[in-house]
Parts: C-alpha cells; sequence; structure tokens
C-alpha cells in the first residue's frame, strides 16, 4: 500500500497558479522600481534614478528613520511582554482571570484595525498624551505582542515538560530551571516573534494613523497619501527597499526557527 | 506538590506585566469608546462634549448620565448611508470569505499533498507574502490594474479585449486586492488540519469504491471542517472593518463601514459618530470574535 498521498495533476496546478498569484505582483514592482522612465508602465531600461530621487526626498526619509524607531522599540517591548504572557499561559495553570487574560490577548489579532487604532486614540486624548513617537510606540506594542505571545506559545506547548521538571528533580527552583532549561530552548521563538512583531509595525497603516500626531508620519503613512495620487516610480523604490529589508528579517528568523528545529519539533513561524 | 504545580506559580506572576499592559490600552480604551460614542458632538478639541467628570462630585455625576444621549446610535440607524455600508461590508466580507475557501482550498491541499520536507518549502513560500507589507501588496496590484497597467497590455496584446479595460475602482479590483493580501490566513489553518490528516482514510474510502469526488465530500472535507473554521473566521472578521484596500481599489460611491468611520473621524471631525460606529461594528463582529477567541484558546492549549 502506498503511504504517501498521490499527488495529482490538479495539485500541482493549483500549487503553481497560487504561489505564481502570491509573487507575480510583488516581483513586477520591484522589477519596474528599476525603470529609466517616468511613465510606470513604460519600460526605459535600467536604472536607480528612483532610489537616487528617495535618499533626496527629506520628508520620505524622515518618515522611513520614524518607522524603523517605532518598529524596533515596539518589537522590544513587545516580545517582552508577549514572551511573559506565553509563559503565564501555558504553565500558569489555573488562574484568577485568566480566562479575561487570554481573551484581551487573542483578540487584537483579528480585532478591525480602525476599531483598535481610534479606541487607542481617544485613550491617548483623554489622558492629554502628547501623541507623536511614544503613542504610536504604545499602540503597537499592544498589537504585536499578540503575535509574540501566540508564536511563543506554540513552541512552549509543543516542548516536552520533562526537561523543566528533571532540572528541578535535580535541585533547581523554578526560575532557574526556566532560565537554564526552557529560555534556551524557546530562544528561536522568541527571535521569530521579535520579527514578526518588527515587520507588523513597519507595516501599520491605520493605527498609526489614529494614534500619531501631526509632524510625525510613518512610512507608510506617507506613503499611503502618495498613492492615493497615483502610481509613481519612486514608491516603489522605496516599496522594494522594505520588501529587501524584510526579505533580510525573514532570512534572520528561518535561520532561527531552522536552529529550533535542530533541537527538536519545529517552531511554527506563524 | 508536583513539579509541575510548583513550576506553575512563578509563571503565574509573568502574567502581570502583559495583564495591566492590555488592561490598560486594549480594555480601558473601549471604556472611552463607548463614554464619547454616547457623548454629543461639538466643535471643540477634543471635538466632542465630555460626558464624565469625576472630580466634579455625585450632583455632577448625575447631571452628566442625564445629559447622555443615544442620538448618535440613533443617526447611524436612520440615515442610509450607515445601513447600506454595514449591508455593504457584510457582503463583501461574505463574498471575499468564500472566493478565498475556494481559492485557498485547493492549494493547501496540494501543499499536504506533498513529499514532507517539500510541504516545509511550501509553507515558508506561503508564509513569506504576510510578512511583506500590506500597503506595499495592494499597491502592486495598483500598478497592475491600472489604466495602461500590465494587465490591460497584456489583454490588449493578446487581442482579447479592443480597448484598455477599466480595472480600478472597481469592486473586482477590491476582490481581487482582498483575496491576496488575506490568501495566506485562509491557506494557513486548512493546510494545519489537512497535514494533520490520516491518508489511510481516504484510501480506505477509495478502497471501498468510492469515486474520487465521493471520496473528497465525505471524508476529506468533512475531516477538514475545523480547519475551514478558522481559516474563514481569521478572514471574516477583519475584512468586515477593512479600510485600505476599499479605499485604495475600489469605487468612492459604496462605502465600507472601515471607511466611513474613518471618514467621520478624519474628515468629519464627528468623534462621538466615529465611536457609535465603532461600537455597532463590534457588535456586529461579537459572535464571530467569540467563536473565533474558542478555537484559538483550544488550539493553543490542548496541544497540536
Amino acid at each position: 500500500m502506498r503511504k504517501v498521498p498521490r499527488l495529482s495533476r490538479f495539485n500541482i496546478a493549483s500549487l503553481a497558479l497560487g504561489l505564481a498569484f502570491l509573487y507575480l505582483p510583488i516581483l513586477i514592482l520591484v522589477i519596474y522600481s528599476f525603470n529609466a522612465s517616468r511613465l510606470v508602465t513604460v519600460w526605459g531600461g535600467w536604472s536607480l534614478r528612483w532610489y537616487h530621487e528617495f535618499f533626496n526626498d527629506r520628508a520620505m526619509i524622515e518618515a522611513a528613520w520614524m518607522s524603523l524607531r517605532v518598529a524596533v522599540s515596539s518589537a522590544t517591548i513587545a516580545t517582552l511582554l508577549g514572551t511573559l504572557a506565553a509563559i503565564a499561559l501555558s504553565r500558569g495553570e489555573r488562574f484568577r482571570g485568566r480566562t479575561l487574560f487570554s481573551g484581551m490577548l487573542y483578540a487584537p489579532l483579528v480585532m478591525p484595525e480602525v476599531i483598535t487604532g481610534l479606541s487607542l486614540l481617544l485613550l491617548f486624548v483623554a489622558l492629554n498624551a502628547e501623541r507623536g513617537f511614544w503613542t504610536v510606540t504604545i499602540a503597537h506594542t499592544t498589537l504585536t505582542m499578540c503575535f509574540v505571545a501566540v508564536v511563543v506559545q506554540s513552541r512552549l506547548g509543543s516542548l516536552d515538560r520533562s526537561l523543566e521538571e528533571a532540572a528541578m528533580d535535580l535541585g533547581c527552583d523554578p526560575v532557574r530551571a526556566f532560565v537554564s532549561v526552557t529560555l534556551p530552548l524557546i530562544a528561536p521563538a522568541i527571535v521569530a516573534g521579535w520579527m514578526l512583531a518588527f515587520t507588523l509595525s513597519l507595516d501599520d497603516l491605520v493605527i498609526a494613523s489614529f494614534t500619531t500626531g501631526p509632524g510625525a508620519a510613518t512610512l507608510p503613512i506617507r506613503i499611503y497619501s502618495e498613492v492615493r495620487l497615483g502610481v509613481k516610480p519612486e514608491i516603489n523604490a522605496i516599496c522594494t527597499l522594505v520588501i529587501a529589508l524584510i526579505a533580510v528579517v525573514i532570512v534572520i528568523a528561518s535561520l532561527a526557527s531552522k536552529l529550533s528545529s535542530s533541537q527538536g519539533e519545529s517552531a511554527a513561524p506563524l | 506538590m508536583s513539579a509541575r504545580r510548583i513550576f506553575a506559580r512563578p509563571a503565574r506572576f509573568a502574567a502581570i506585566a502583559p495583564y495591566v499592559w492590555m488592561a490598560l490600552f486594549f480594555l480601558v480604551p473601549f471604556a472611552f469608546v463607548l463614554k464619547i460614542s454616547l457623548s454629543q458632538t461639538a466643535i471643540a478639541q477634543p471635538p466632542y462634549e465630555p460626558v464624565f467628570d469625576l472630580t466634579a462630585g455625585w450632583e455632577a455625576l448625575r447631571g452628566a448620565l442625564a445629559a447622555l444621549s443615544i442620538d448618535n446610535f440613533r443617526l447611524l440607524v436612520s440615515d442610509d448611508i450607515y445601513v447600506f455600508a454595514y449591508v455593504r461590508s457584510l457582503t463583501v466580507a461574505l463574498t471575499a470569505t468564500a472566493l478565498l475557501l475556494l481559492i485557498g482550498y485547493p492549494i493547501a491541499y496540494g501543499m499536504a499533498r506533498l513529499p514532507k520536507r517539500w510541504q516545509a518549502v511550501a509553507m515558508v513560500l506561503v508564509i513569506v507574502p504576510f510578512w511583506t507589507s500590506f500597503l506595499i501588496r495592494i499597491y502592486a496590484w495598483i500598478n497592475i490594474l491600472q489604466h495602461d497597467g500590465l494587465l490591460n497590455q497584456v489583454l490588449l496584446a493578446l487581442h482579447l479585449v479592443r480597448e484598455p479595460v477599466v480595472w480600478l475602482s472597481t469592486d473586482t479590483a477590491m476582490y481581487i486586492g482582498i483575496v491576496y493580501s488575506y490568501l495566506p490566513f485562509m491557506i494557513l489553518p486548512l493546510y494545519a488540519t489537512l497535514a494533520k490528516m490520516e491518508p489511510a482514510l481516504e484510501e480506505a474510502a477509495s478502497d471501498l469504491g468510492a469515486p474520487p469526488w465521493q471520496v473528497f465530500w465525505l471524508v476529506t472535507f468533512p475531516l477538514s471542517l475545523p480547519g475551514v473554521g478558522a481559516g474563514v473566521l481569521l478572514c471574516f472578521i477583519p475584512i468586515v472593518g477593512e479600510f485600505v484596500i476599499p479605499d485604495l481599489l475600489a469605487g468612492s460611491n459604496s462605502l465600507m463601514i472601515g471607511q466611513t468611520l474613518w471618514l467621520e473621524f478624519f474628515t468629519n471631525k464627528d468623534w462621538p459618530v466615529a465611536s457609535a460606529a465603532a461600537i455597532v461594528l463590534l457588535v456586529v463582529l461579537l459572535v464571530p470574535l467569540l467563536l473565533y477567541e474558542r478555537l484559538q484558546k483550544r488550539q493553543l492549549e490542548q496541544g497540536r
């Protein structure tokens, strides 16, 4: 009897079409960012002209810098909080308020961004907080720590708990057992969580639009206001740079998860 | 006391910091949305009449309670624009989710049938676009769909059309954008359940004489229902509140609720009406949100 289910022609065709659908648009965008012609649709030969244009665009550069700062700080705080939340949920057994806690953690994953953005803005206004870097960072932390928690929790769930228990039987106190046994094992998931939080923050338009103040636009906000006016080759160049940055991040994250899979079961990259 | 229980105690303390954070920045803000949705619009900064001022004492609080108004909600129900926006949001989300299931299922099925080591590669390939920016992916489609874009060029070159077709600012463009953006969210949960399925079950059915379509409908599909449920919820809920995709790809003559909320907030500066719209949206999504929470919890806490 065959153990491997047969791969029909239909299976192969749907896979190939699906992947082409996912990748072609991005590929086309990248290629046209090197187009010398001002018309986005006419090919005028290879050129770096639009990259040059971007690096001379003060407002764009400032927005990109703001986005990077927000992404690094919010991803770092979110990784810390998300990891703690994952530990509490997967190792804390029952505790008071657990249902509310997990509810609050999972809801932002699917909550429409307009609602999250609006509600946070109203809070910031009520607190009289000055809107800008910190408010966007707090908003992104709130959103992304949930993703970190899910990634780390699924890794913790697949770990063999007898490792921790063995460490404690050998005389470690729980904190020591966690730091010297559990933490190294979930480290790749934590790295992957940070990367995911970073890219989500770099990507976000809606929540940032609500929670930022005047003069503190992030890169997606700038791109959005340009895109509304139509296609511009400079935007293709910026998008390509963002894609390149994210590609680097993905490579690091997948190396991290490869490291984790060599130590045991593979960590879910999502 | 077992090691497991001793370990649990410090683990619980880990909940404190994220708990406080989420309460402060996720739960409390909803109280503000509710509060402001009940207040009157004012031309001021911030543009609403304050509803509660706890420092002013009990009498003032009673006065404030009397001044609460449900006018904003009344407006939402009586004004066609909002009713249409809700109906349209739900229709778009339903249609798009059905399309996603139709397109995502064969891809997930194909992935689950690949040899094991190729499955991992295929999964990475599906996830990678999820990591690239939402906005960039929509922009990529504007490039392709615009009047003299690549799609029209190809269609013209193949003599399939005589003159360029208008793609942008149509519902077709919007559905393409939504399907494109949400496809990984549909594929991954489907793939997760399909890959776990015992191939012997399908083989047994076909050994017993069932034709392939019957094997699929009577064995494969029913067994993949948990994945279908997760994928459908994961797509449906955010699509209902979607703003960027309809704003950039669909026409402006019929708006989705995310867009009206955005307009009320940023253009009309009517914060109370925007808040009321958010509350109604939340109420509409309450059932799917609760379903999703239960699914998510079961999946993460029972282990896989």
